[in-house]
């Protein structure tokens, strides 16, 4: 199969691949996650295999609810990343991409805010600003690989990446997407929304109220996202997929890195650097990329 | 019909109404004539729509009465507005109205232009759309008004009654922008460009009071100020190149329409509250709300951003349109961030109203074909949501007492079919793959095209815009089991036109491609030689989204407020549970937790920003005026 033909039945495979195997992918790389966490904490850590055992059980759980809305918006929340998702890989137009990646996330946030309970609110408004603080990096990157290829959609953009070298345009805008990922990837130290490590309310944040088959069906969203997230770094490396999908390892496994090596900080503190990084990394890069590519 | 006489009937049908509701005195039959006469309105205007398709004619009206008579008026708004300035003693606009009133009579009277108008009112198919929105959202509008003003005195008692007059204002200027619109004679233009300045004025000021008249004489001084740069441009045109037609400057080509084009796109920089003229919007919102909904959102304020558009294809990218990219890019950024720290919904609907505004404006500036293409489809996509938002925000002022974003908790519960409303309205908004986003991801390209910073200022902006309207929406979509429902009191002239403007926001957004094929395309091709496609693929993935969407969300409603497979419990309050809105902590007490929305305004404060933009935008258009005269 030549990944790179965009024949239908070739993106409708492409879809399904996603569909199917980035839920194990995603929790696989969960499992390592929490294995390589254990083994810089000096522990021995669960099995791989724990985070499907956890969702396998949380969907045997009892159901129970606050409120008869809160679970539709987690459905919808899990169905249009997985969408979000499709339509990356099917390789259409990546601002269309980050914007129904927005809207997937959007319904994650309105079903903290329908649960009437103060630190599911604050999870929220958190994952709001977090929201606020990685967009403009994510759109930024859009306009990074149009720039430089000249086309906005992910089978050109790839396809341009075969013949230079993405990553040598745009290090910058790469090390700004970099910086978000740690809030997408939900790693401290900006774990502020909601977080991984269950011992204060507050840390639960927006999930304080959800539970049983619908936590299960968020936890699964993440692997879906994840999947999708690593794939843009993928994008940078495209002249060879195989250094892309080793450089997308490498920075997840950075940021396992980061989550035990920092401790959580203020969330001003992680919005402002989000921007000025953004702004300093990000921006210039593109600037500079303008005028190189006019020359 | 004859399209000509179509456009005479609008123009004129609206006078005959203005009159009629300062001469009918019961209200009964001011509501009896008023409400089937607007339909009439609205059907005239989509009689033109399928009478022309929006071909592009032209229309000589030879009428020296007429003239005579535009002339006397142009002097009499003249002079009423050097008397508005001496009767508050505000010095500044009695000067603006002597300027004004010289003008007139210098460049028409004493030295009165040698050649005319050739074709005095025309259409093409952007007037179409111009007319279409002015038609019928000002058809829904005055029908909501209706009912909102009745209780709008019952709620401040404190303010004269003068509904007449108010009835007046809105058909005067509903015949003015329709005048506006389709005119060619640039003679006209300003004319009907000073009624609305006049009427905007009058209404903004309706409730009498000390905040409001500061902010009518705000609005009244910027305007004519702008007004006074229109007539110094057509006056300049017409003296240096004979030239009194709006078409045949687009046309004319040689360099000295750049002079009066920019001075046409200061007047529409005012008009559409760009920054530094942001100021006179934000004050705008003491006006009743229906006001707040016609004139400084839907239609007014589109004047100005018409006339850019219009103006844009002279300035051709140049260095005054990259000013004016520039501009509108400030004041996006800056209204996008002040809007972040505001509580009041209609000062954040006010300042998205203004960021919007300036992303056309921005297209305008950088006057590439697909950048006035993306900038109809946001004129279109804005009007009707933001006015529903507007209206609903009006409704439920009255029934909650407060239009603060944060005594919106639970709406959903209390007022279930408004919620439900201004929650289309906000989708509308901002939510990807409804409307403004489509919109914004081609406006997105578009910039990117002429400069990529451009770009960046929609990310930054962008950001923040998902910010202030998610945190709006999520408090509106708080669930409560027990909650009083408000919504008994609304009256039917209301809901008829929330219904109806909810369905039209969906309808805009899903036949937004055969729109967009229907009108647009032909006249960005007429006016650029060429149309942007939208590529296919993302078309069909857009409209296949937005249905997929509207299917899903009811039966998902309605499925789960059947369904009872889990156990309803309370939420998590930090203790026991009394109810699901208190519970008992330390020392036995009984707590309300309660929590409010994040307002950021250490960085996004207004008082910081707005000073911020002002000086920014006030150095470009000092750069705009700069590279054209010089």
């Amino acid at each position: 199969m030549n990944p790179y033909d965009a024949s239908v039945t070739n993106i409708v495979l492409r879809v399904i691949a996603y569909v199917v195997l980035a839920p194990l992918a995603g929790g696989i790389l969960a499992g390592l996650d929490r294995k390589i966490s254990a083994w810089m904490q000096g522990r021995v850590g669960p099995p791989v295999l724990q985070p499907f055992y956890d969702v396998s059980k949380l969907f045997r759980k009892e159901k129970i609810a606050v409120n008869r809305f809160q679970n539709f918006f987690v459905f919808l929340f899990f169905l249009f990343m997985i969408f979000t998702g499709s339509l990356f890989f099917a390789g259409v137009n990546l601002l269309l991409v980050v914007f129904v990646l927005m809207l997937a996330s959007l319904f994650f946030v309105l079903a903290g805010f329908s649960v009437n309970s103060p630190y599911s609110h604050l999870g929220a408004e958190r994952e709001l600003i977090q929201m606020m603080a990685y967009d403009p990096a994510i759109i930024i990157l859009a306009i990074g690989f149009y720039v430089v290829t000249g086309s906005f959609n992910v089978d050109g953009i790839y396809q341009s990446g075969r013949e230079g070298y993405l990553i040598a345009y745009l290090p910058g805008i790469f090390a700004a997407y970099l910086y978000v990922l740690t809030i997408k990837f939900r790693k401290s130290p900006f774990d502020l929304s909601m977080s991984h490590h269950a011992h204060q309310e507050l840390v639960r944040g927006l999930t304080t109220e959800f539970s049983g088959p619908h936590l299960g069906l968020i936890e699964t969203a993440h692997w879906y996202e994840n999947i999708l997230l690593l794939a843009l770094i993928v994008l940078f490396f495209s002249f060879n997929p195989l250094i892309g999908v080793m450089v997308a390892l490498l920075a997840y496994f950075a940021e396992v890195f980061t989550d035990n090596a920092f401790a959580r900080v203020k969330w001003q503190v992680m919005f402002v650097s989000t921007w000025v990084f953004t702004i300093m990394a990000g921006v210039s890069n593109l600037i500079i990329v303008h005028y190189v590519l006019r020359r | 019909m004859q399209p000509f006489y179509i456009i005479v009937f609008l123009i004129l049908f609206p006078l005959l109404l203005a009159v009629a509701s300062l001469v009918l005195r019961p209200l009964a039959v001011r509501r009896g004539v008023a409400a089937p006469a607007m339909w009439v309105i609205a059907a005239g205007s989509l009689l033109l729509l399928a009478s022309t398709g929006g071909d592009h004619l032209f229309f000589k009206v030879e009428n020296v009465i007429l003239e005579d008579f535009i002339l006397a008026a142009e002097v009499g708004m003249g002079l009423l507005i050097t008397y508005l300035g001496l009767s508050s003693k505000r010095y500044f606009i009695v000067l603006l109205g002597a300027v004004m009133t010289t003008m007139t009579v210098f460049f028409d009277i004493i030295y009165p232009p040698t050649t005319h108008a050739m074709h005095h009112l025309f259409i093409d198919r952007f007037s179409v759309l111009m007319a279409l929105i002015i038609g019928i959202l000002g058809t829904l509008i005055i029908n909501y008004a209706i009912g909102y003003m009745a209780e709008y005195h019952e709620h401040h008692r404190e303010v004269k009654d003068r509904r007449r007059f108010f009835g007046f204002l809105l058909y005067l200027f509903i015949s003015s922008m329709f005048g506006l619109v389709f005119s060619n004679s640039l003679k006209w233009m300003l004319f009907f460009w000073e009624i609305t300045t006049l009427c905007s004025f009058f209404l903004i000021g309706y409730r009498d009071d000390r905040q409001s008249q500061d902010s009518a004489f705000r609005a009244l001084w910027m305007n004519v100020l702008g007004g006074i740069a229109f007539s110094a441009g057509v006056a300049y045109l017409s003296s240096r190149t004979g030239i009194a037609d709006l078409d045949r400057m687009i046309l004319a080509g040689s360099p000295e329409v750049m002079i009066p084009a920019v001075l046409l796109a200061f007047a529409g920089l005012v008009k559409s509250a760009q920054m530094p003229f942001s100021t006179w919007l934000t004050g705008a919102m003491v006006a009743p709300t229906p006001v707040s909904a016609l004139l400084h959102s839907s239609t007014m304020v589109k004047a100005g951003v018409y006339l850019l558009l219009k103006v844009s294809p002279i300035l051709n990218g140049g260095p005054a349109g990259i000013c004016i990219a520039c501009i509108g890019a400030v004041t996006f950024l800056f209204a996008s961030f002040i809007a972040v720290s505001q509580s009041d919904a209609k000062r954040v609907l006010a300042y998205s109203t203004i960021a919007t505004l300036a992303l056309i404006v921005m297209c305008a500036g950088v006057g590439t074909y697909n950048a006035a293409w993306s900038a109809l489809l946001l004129i279109i996509f804005h009007a009707v949501a933001k006015s529903l938002l507007f209206l609903c925000v009006g409704v439920v002022d009255y029934k909650l007492d407060s239009r603060d974003i944060e005594d919106m908790d639970f709406l959903i519960v209390r007022m279930p079919k408004v919620a439900a409303m201004m929650n289309i309205g906000l989708a509308g908004m901002f939510l990807a793959p409804f409307g403004m986003v489509i919109s914004k991801a081609v406006t997105l390209k578009a910039l990117v095209d002429v400069h990529p910073l451009f770009g960046v200022a929609l990310a930054f902006g962008g950001g923040t815009t998902m910010f202030f309207y998610t945190k709006w929406m999520g408090k509106t979509l708080m669930v409560k089991a027990t909650a009083e429902n408000r919504e008994g009191a609304i009256s039917v002239w209301e809901w008829v036109t929330l219904v109806v403007l909810a369905v039209l926001t969906i309808a805009v957004c899903i036949s937004f491609p055969w729109i967009s094929s229907r009108l647009i395309d032909p006249y960005i091709a007429s006016v650029y030689g060429h149309a942007p496609t939208l590529e296919r693929s993302t078309l069909i993935l857009i409209v296949v989204i937005m249905a997929s969407l509207l299917v899903i969300f009811p039966i998902g409603v309605l499925y789960n407020a059947r369904r009872r497979d889990y156990r309803l419990v309370g939420p998590y309050l930090s203790g026991g549970n009394v109810n699901e809105t208190s519970f008992i902590g330390a020392m036995d007490r009984t707590v309300y937790p309660d929590t409010r929305n994040y307002y950021l305004s250490r960085w996004f404060g207004e008082p910081l920003l707005l000073k911020g933009g002002l000086l920014c935008s006030g150095f470009f258009i000092i750069i705009m005026f700069g590279v054209v005269i010089l």
